[in-house]
């Protein structure tokens, strides 16, 4: 069994080009699947192989067409004529550490942190550059200009790939600014739970200990009917 | 028109007079009966005896088997045991159970060192979608919480480490909330809770359908602000012992230049996730690319016991169709807010809220029994029909809490807010694991052992939602503990008597290992 299980109707061959040469696979396979097709060992560019970890991204080129375009290779199918290769080296991405204890105000210190995030130029490359389909360049704005909620709500589903990096003029790193405001978000703009906070209570002041000494005395039998 | 699409048309055709239908839940005889002539954990075929080590003379797949009896990397090759690192406490794996086992024991003072086989993050955790299991609302108890697992484990979890966890279960999430996780809410603030299957009470919080990436999000970026060194393409190869048989440290393979790296540590805390990789029984899976099982072989070589090993989750509904997708899960989310299963005529099976072992055995009835449907590639399946989920809840419900189900269909020209899709049960998760106490050490001294890797807690098998909720509060306990033993004792001598003394019993068994393990990675690489 492999992840390239193919029995039952041949499909279709057609040709691809994997980091400059070229091959014929069958159509429906996946960039990676076709990698291990052609007889690529892979250990950098593979994670999750579900479209979530950001590992494998690609970029590649269609048929006749000019344009370089970015994607996660787990989560795009080959077509005929296709170019494409992984970028599975590595970003020599700069991570900056803090600590939300001291922070008392994250929207001014997002600036302090990331103080080129005001320096966005527009050019909208990090949109067009994302394989999620986040609008990066409206939610850095949005950081920006304090709506921390929004931006969060536009970066839910960023895998942290960081193919926005590499491509800003401005040298942002909007999936940085992404974790910075999702975080900042959850400490301290959203809602407390009073639910929540009442159960850690009731478990510290040993509300259930008299339920737990009487469940754990009862045989498997009993608990089963409880 | 193919069977495939006749009967798709079906689906649509009884959805509307299946909506009042309600499958009757199955008495416990009927579920026993079910699951004990589907389920893969009772194919006897598949089993083979265990022949070395601590679990000698018990059951296991033979995939296993042969791991667990497998020859060291280290075997042919010689190695100068000179510590090239020193640190109180070394995490093997880089997902959820290893982040916070990190956090815990860097705050409890401890140096830390991780390493991991992919980079941090690269992990099931990630690839979590259905939510984490908290007893919160007035209506549920950590009590109640703790019958339902005990019953969905078939009364075989170990009731210590699960009574923990329900306990502890509350304060983690508070941490993670503390933390910056934005789980979903309600109006009034409130963790929004869903019912999962074999849950008397909805008790499952989520980040849309996307929790396993919020709350790994989160925790890589602890992880980098606490400025915890972390080692990534750097599998563990071979754990290291002191003369007493306790655990001093690891042997570690720089995956870029294939030169090997030997730390020394004073405790060590295995987090090294699942075995879906492996393909057990020739399944697909929904795991990440390193779910290869890496830390039993390597804590059991060690001389550590394993608990329920034999037993394994088939999640009921992975996706078949289209071929690039198998495999990938689909949550169990999507049932909980009414989408049906039906077989090939249309016609539904079983009750969608069973639990996971009950549901794959059904599925895998209604396909041994001519009722699946074939896929082009000769796959078989049944239908989860995903409309049915805006047709109950109102239009733009998949839209809005399944927001990376559509988009992941989306891609293969699947539009499943008008149309079903094929699934058939897929390897998820391992039940069992290496044993531990409720600090998480295993049957090796200052061998601590955290997450899916570990076994006990979940019984024979694992309720929706579990999972999460054991990585973080177990990864805390084992990253404090693994954090105050170091920190109260010296380095050990780093050896690998373990290694000897583990060949003399194969030899002594006549065992001839046929595999070298751990295996690291999947073998998808076409050699033709
Ligand atoms: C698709 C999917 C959906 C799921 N949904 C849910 C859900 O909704 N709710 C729930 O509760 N549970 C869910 N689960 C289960 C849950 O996500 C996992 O069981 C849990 O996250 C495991 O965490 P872990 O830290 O133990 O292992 P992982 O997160 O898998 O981390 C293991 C780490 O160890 C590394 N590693 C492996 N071998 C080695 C080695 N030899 N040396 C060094 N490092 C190594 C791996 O690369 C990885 O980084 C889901 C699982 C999957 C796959
Ligand atoms: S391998 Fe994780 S996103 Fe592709």
């Amino acid at each position: 069994m492999t992840a390239t299980s193919t029995e039952g109707v041949a499909p279709k061959q057609i040709t691809i080009e994997v980091m400059g040469k070229f091959y014929q696979v069958p159509e429906g396979l996946t960039m990676l699947q076709a990698m291990w097709h052609t007889g690529h060992e892979l250990t950098r560019g593979v994670g999750c192989l579900g479209g979530i970890c950001g590992a494998c991204s690609a970029t590649y080129r269609t048929k006749d067409s000019i344009k370089i375009k970015s994607t996660l290779a787990c989560q795009t199918l080959i077509e005929d004529g296709m170019s494409f290769s992984l970028v599975h080296t590595y970003y020599p991405n700069r991570k900056i550490p803090y600590d939300f204890k001291e922070m008392e105000d994250p929207k001014q210190d997002l600036f302090r942190y990331y103080p080129e995030a005001a320096l966005c130029r527009n050019c909208n490359t990090c949109t067009l550059a994302c394989p999620k389909g986040i609008d990066v360049r409206a939610a850095v704005w949005k950081a920006v200009f304090g709506d921390f909620e929004e931006c969060a709500e536009h970066f839910m589903p960023c895998v942290m790939c960081s193919l926005c990096v590499p491509v800003c003029i401005a040298d942002i790193a909007p999936n940085q600014v992404g974790v910075f405001v999702r975080r900042a978000q959850g400490i301290f703009f959203e809602n407390k739970s009073p639910q929540l906070k009442n159960r850690v209570d009731e478990i510290e002041k040993g509300v259930y200990d008299q339920e737990w000494e009487r469940v754990l005395n009862l045989s498997d039998a009993q608990l089963l009917a409880d | 028109m193919n069977v495939l699409e006749i009967s798709k048309l079906k689906v649509g055709e009884t959805r509307s007079s299946r909506l009042d239908e309600t499958p009757p839940k199955l008495s416990q005889a009927e579920k026993d009966a079910l699951v004990q002539q589907y389920h893969p954990d009772y194919i006897k075929e598949a089993y083979g005896t265990i022949r070395v080590g601590m679990n000698k003379g018990e059951q296991t797949v033979h995939r296993v088997v042969s791991l667990l009896e497998g020859e060291s990397p280290l075997a042919s090759e010689s190695i100068r045991l000179e510590a090239k690192q020193q640190v109180d406490v070394l995490i093997i794996g880089g997902g959820g159970a290893g982040s916070m086992a990190a956090l815990a024991a860097k705050a409890s003072g401890a140096s830390v060192l991780m390493t991991t086989k992919l980079r941090l993050g690269d992990s099931n955790t990630v690839m979590a979608e259905g939510g984490m299991q908290v007893a919160v609302s007035p209506e549920d108890s950590p009590v109640r919480h703790f019958l339902d697992s005990l019953r969905g484990g078939q009364m075989a979890n170990d009731k210590i480490l699960l009574k923990t966890l329900v306990e502890e279960g509350p304060s983690v999430v508070k941490w993670l909330i503390d933390n910056g996780v934005m789980f979903d809410r309600e109006e009034d603030g409130n963790l929004s809770l869903r019912p999962g299957g074999g849950s008397s009470k909805a008790r499952l919080v989520r980040c849309k359908d996307y929790t396993g990436l919020e709350l790994m999000r989160v925790l890589k970026d602890c992880v980098l602000n606490e400025q915890i060194e972390v080692l990534e393409y750097m599998p563990v190869l071979e754990l290291l012992t002191d003369e007493a048989g306790g655990c001093s440290g690891a042997i570690l393979k720089n995956l870029d230049t294939n030169q090997h790296f030997v730390v020394q540590a004073k405790t060590v805390i295995i987090a090294t996730g699942g075995i879906g990789r492996l393909h057990i029984q020739g399944f697909p899976t929904s795991n990440h690319y390193g779910a290869t099982g890496d830390g039993l072989p390597l804590s059991y070589r060690a001389g550590a016991k394993l608990t329920l090993q034999d037993t394994f989750q088939y999640h009921p509904t992975g996706a078949v169709f289209p071929e690039a997708m198998a495999g990938i899960l689909v949550t169990e989310a999507i049932r909980s807010v009414g989408a049906h299963l039906l077989n090939v005529n249309g016609d539904r099976f079983i009750g969608e809220m069973e639990t996971r072992d009950a549901v794959a055995s059904a599925i895998i009835r209604e396909c041994a029994e001519g009722r699946g449907v074939e896929t082009p590639s000769g796959r078989k399946g049944v239908w989860l029909d995903m409309p049915l989920v805006d047709t109950l809840n109102g239009a733009g419900t998949l839209e809005d809490r399944f927001p990376n189900m559509v988009k992941q269909f989306s891609r293969y020209e699947i539009d499943i807010t008008k149309e079903p899709v094929l699934i058939y049960p897929t390897l998820h998760y391992q039940n069992g694991g290496v044993e531990v106490d409720v600090d998480g050490e295993s049957g090796v001294n200052n061998l601590f052992v955290a997450g899916e890797a570990s076994g006990g807690l979940h019984g024979r098998n694992r309720l929706m939602g579990n999972s999460l909720l054991d990585i973080m509060v177990y990864g805390k306990r084992a990253g404090e503990a693994a954090a105050k033993r170091a920190t109260s004792t010296e380095y050990k001598s780093i050896t690998l008597q373990h290694l000897d003394r583990f060949h003399e019993a194969q030899k002594e068994a006549g065992v001839i290992p046929d595999t070298v393990s751990p295996i690291l990675f999947p073998d998808y690489v076409n050699k033709s």
